[in-house]
């Protein structure tokens, strides 16, 4: 590690720092619906969203109503993306011509599975790709289709979050506020303004924005290159502040026009955190009480910090098996050292390990360096990241409420220590609300799990319809031994945790891994959400009990220190053999120069 | 659920118009209004022709040009149509072939230069398209340059030192120099003799 890259990583701790008050104020008025300083502009644009959609933002919503709403939004909203992908040739906006008779060399064609693993991906937030963009998807499906999930899908998962806290506070409640209502202000006053400014920002750094056909180049060598093009700065903006990552490009954030710079990348950075920190705040003043926000930040700040101060020093250490080759692998003036392997110079070791670490702390995936080509416990850090659930920071909403999920069970094991009915911000923590947190944690897990397991085992003959080009499942991978175990791993514990980013060399395009890492990311979001809703609308229908001496506290360093262990033990207990078979044993064979 | 399937069909089409065709197209008006050469690419002229982007890298082979690091974008390298890097995980045979040969050559190409090579001279970027490399790795090629384009090695290296870039507010990311633009220059201040 190097002082400056330390201090890279201290600054970026305190600029989050810094905009999680002003940002959580804020959005707390958004939810409660009371105005804000942007309501002259766009109060109009509410309403009129409201108008068109047919709806009466001020009904309560029952969580069973609640969730039908957002299961409707969700089923609908994917069909369209479907729909778009599989005609995308009959549409505008497509001047290279995908999905055509005449497509351009090397692109890939849009199948059933394809598009169905790709609506899913972006309707869950987990924008995992397995197509390359540039060579996919024509301009009008990346708007229309993935600009709009990038909106939506964020704005829901903020939506679940505000649900849930509202059954913390409400009391003898039936309704847990109204899903459209909550979908259209996370949108329109949150996400859409951001995202305009983002967008001018990155463009003036770099980033394109444009609708032209490919540019063709004639090299200085008198080679042809061609220049892929697109509106992609407004992609890329609501792609980091709603934490979605799915890449304009298939190098995503390392691609030079996506991520230009490093300052462009420092903001990138901050977008995948603001809003998920923010939203510790908008819990602490709903719940009357900020301290009870800054206890869960302080959680999330421990798993992250311990994250990346294991990541950082692994990625600097290097690769052992290269430095034999004269290679120098020591951090010097004008060189990075370290494991360059998939990473862009301009950024070099510390702002690809901080990414690398916060892309999977939050459910974002966005990668400005190669995964694949991490060393083993690097490669480690982002797996268990995401197999804590997406609790550190997490996504927009989704990291809430996945901290709110282990909330619940660490008072749960607290009050099993002392023998005494648990309770969280005055609500009495039942069987109810613990079968749900359960029911979501098991079913996320198990289908991580289930799924890496048969696709390391499964046969299909060669011309099957599951795997037809290349027959086992794990004949896709990019990488043998342990590393190659990896890849699986990290392609359904991704899904799972609607994260989206991947160890890439896994050739994930064929029935098999579509269907199954489709259905995996709709286990993912839908068994975590349901489950989490039912559970506020049991909380919102009860009464809050008078805090006593035998109350424990969920503000102090007690309780924090209780969630973290909570969060680190469940994950490690469900992940830990899994993980020992994969990074854990890679690291010790890399140390022994052993190749696959 | 069924009565809110109309605003679920409702809502799918309002977003789909506001997130999908108004904000882009808002953003476009507006970047193509004010960062026009940014927002088509930052793409280079020479002679008149598009030469390629500053931010892009490119594929040179010449001892005449400074040379790149690795690309596994597309067959060739540096395939803007076809971004991403090897995957190739540490323990990977392949990664320490390709690694080794790279190796080799550079040192076959650069006799003069005996030091560690630069850790990102011989490995390959996550984009395939990183335009840039570390000071330490154009260093190394100063005295090759220099004797293809018969100048002098102090001149080219003046050169080189003018394209190096800070890290950004001297805190973020790591020192670099643009390939393309150094190459640029050198054909334009040394031309190659026809």
């Amino acid at each position: 590690m190097t002082a400056n890259g330390i201090l890279q990583i201290t600054i970026f701790f305190l600029a989050v720092l810094a905009l999680t008050k002003p940002l959580g104020v804020f959005m707390t008025r958004v939810f409660a619906g009371e105005r804000t300083f942007l309501h002259p502009v766009l109060r109009p644009l509410e309403r009129l969203c409201y108008k068109l959609g047919g709806v009466n933002p001020e009904v309560d919503q029952r969580w069973t109503q609640y969730a039908g709403s957002l299961l409707a939004f969700s089923v609908f909203s994917a069909v369209l993306l479907y729909a778009l992908q599989r005609l995308q040739g009959y549409l505008p906006l497509n001047p290279m011509g995908f999905g055509t008779l005449h497509p351009p060399a090397g692109a890939v064609a849009m199948t059933p599975d394809l598009a169905f693993n790709n609506a899913v991906s972006f309707t869950t937030n987990t924008n995992w790709q397995n197509y390359p963009g540039e060579a996919t998807l024509s301009y009008l499906v990346q708007m229309l289709g993935l600009t709009m999930h990038n909106f939506t899908s964020a704005a829901a998962g903020m939506a679940i979050a505000v649900a849930l806290i509202r059954g913390f506070v409400r009391q003898q409640a039936n309704g847990i506020g109204n899903f459209w209502a909550d979908l259209v202000r996370s949108t329109v006053y949150i996400l859409l303004p951001l995202s305009v400014l983002l967008a001018l920002f990155f463009c003036s750094q770099g980033v394109i924005q444009n609708f032209k056909p490919y540019t063709q180049a004639t090299t200085l060598e008198g080679k042809t290159q061609v220049i892929a093009q697109g509106p992609v700065a407004s992609q890329e903006a609501i792609k980091m502040l709603g934490t979605n990552g799915g890449g304009f490009f298939n190098a995503n954030s390392a691609h030079p026009f996506e991520n230009p710079t490093p300052f462009t990348n420092f903001i990138q950075l901050l977008c995948i955190f603001a809003i998920p920190a923010g939203l510790t705040y908008v819990f602490g003043e709903m719940a009357g009480d900020t301290r009870q926000g800054w206890a869960i930040f302080a959680a999330m700040s421990v798993l992250f910090l311990a994250g990346v101060f294991v990541l950082y020093p692994a990625e600097q250490a290097g690769n052992p098996v290269l430095s034999k080759f004269g290679i120098q692998s020591a951090v010097t003036a004008n060189q990075p050292g370290g494991n360059m392997e998939g990473k862009e110079v301009r950024f070099g070791i510390a702002a690809s390990a901080l990414f690398a670490t916060v892309t999977t702390d939050a459910s974002c995936g966005a990668v400005n360096a190669m995964h694949d080509s991490l060393t083993p416990l690097g490669g480690l850090v982002p797996l268990f990241n995401m197999q804590t659930g997406e609790v550190i920071f997490g996504g927009v909403g989704a990291g809430l409420y996945g901290m709110l999920l282990f909330a619940i069970l660490a008072v749960f094991i607290a009050g099993l220590m002392v023998g005494r009915t648990p309770e969280y911000l005055g609500k009495k923590i039942e069987g109810k609300e613990v079968k749900m947190a359960m029911i979501a944690l098991i079913a996320t897990s198990a289908a991580i799990l289930a799924f890496s397991g048969a696709s390391t085992v499964i046969q299909f003959a060669k011309s099957s319809y599951w795997n037809p080009t290349l027959g086992p499942a794990i004949a896709n991978l990019n990488n043998g031994g342990p590393h190659g175990f990896g890849e699986v791993l990290y392609l359904f514990t991704s899904s799972a945790a609607n994260n989206g980013s991947a160890f890439g060399g896994i050739n994930g395009n064929a029935p098999w891994y579509n269907l199954t890492g489709g259905l995996t990311m709709l286990v993912g979001r839908f068994l975590f959400i349901l489950p989490l809703l039912a559970a506020a609308g049991s909380l919102a229908a009860k009464k809050r009990v008078p805090v006593t001496s035998g109350t424990l506290p969920t503000h102090g360093p007690l309780f924090v220190g209780l969630l973290v262990g909570t969060v680190v033990i469940v994950s490690a207990l469900t992940f830990f053999p899994a993980l020992s078979l994969g990074p854990i044993v890679e690291h010790y064979l890399m140390q022994s120069g052993r190749l696959f | 659920m069924w009565k809110q399937m109309l605003p679920g069909i409702r809502f799918t089409l309002v977003f789909t118009v506001l997130t999908g065709l108004v904000y882009p197209g808002l953003v476009t008006g507006l970047c193509q209004l004010l960062f026009s050469n940014a927002a088509n690419g930052s793409l280079v002229l020479k002679n008149g022709r598009v030469a390629g982007s500053e931010l892009i890298g490119q594929n040179f082979t010449r001892p005449e040009y400074f040379q790149p690091r690795p690309s596994a974008a597309g067959n060739d390298g540096y395939d803007p149509t076809a971004s991403g890097g090897s995957n190739f995980g540490p323990t990977s045979q392949k990664l320490s072939d390709r690694v080794k040969a790279s190796a080799a050559k550079f040192r076959q190409d650069n006799p003069a230069f005996t030091g560690p090579l630069p850790a990102d001279l011989v490995t390959a970027s996550g984009s395939g398209l990183d335009p840039h490399l570390s000071p330490a790795a154009t260093d190394a090629q100063v005295a090759r340059v220099a004797a293809a384009r018969r100048v002098s090695a102090g001149k080219i290296k003046a050169l080189e030192a003018r394209f190096i870039e800070g890290r950004d507010f001297g805190i973020f990311g790591e020192a670099r120099v643009n390939v393309l633009k150094l190459n640029l220059a050198l054909d334009g201040i040394y031309p190659l003799a026809k």
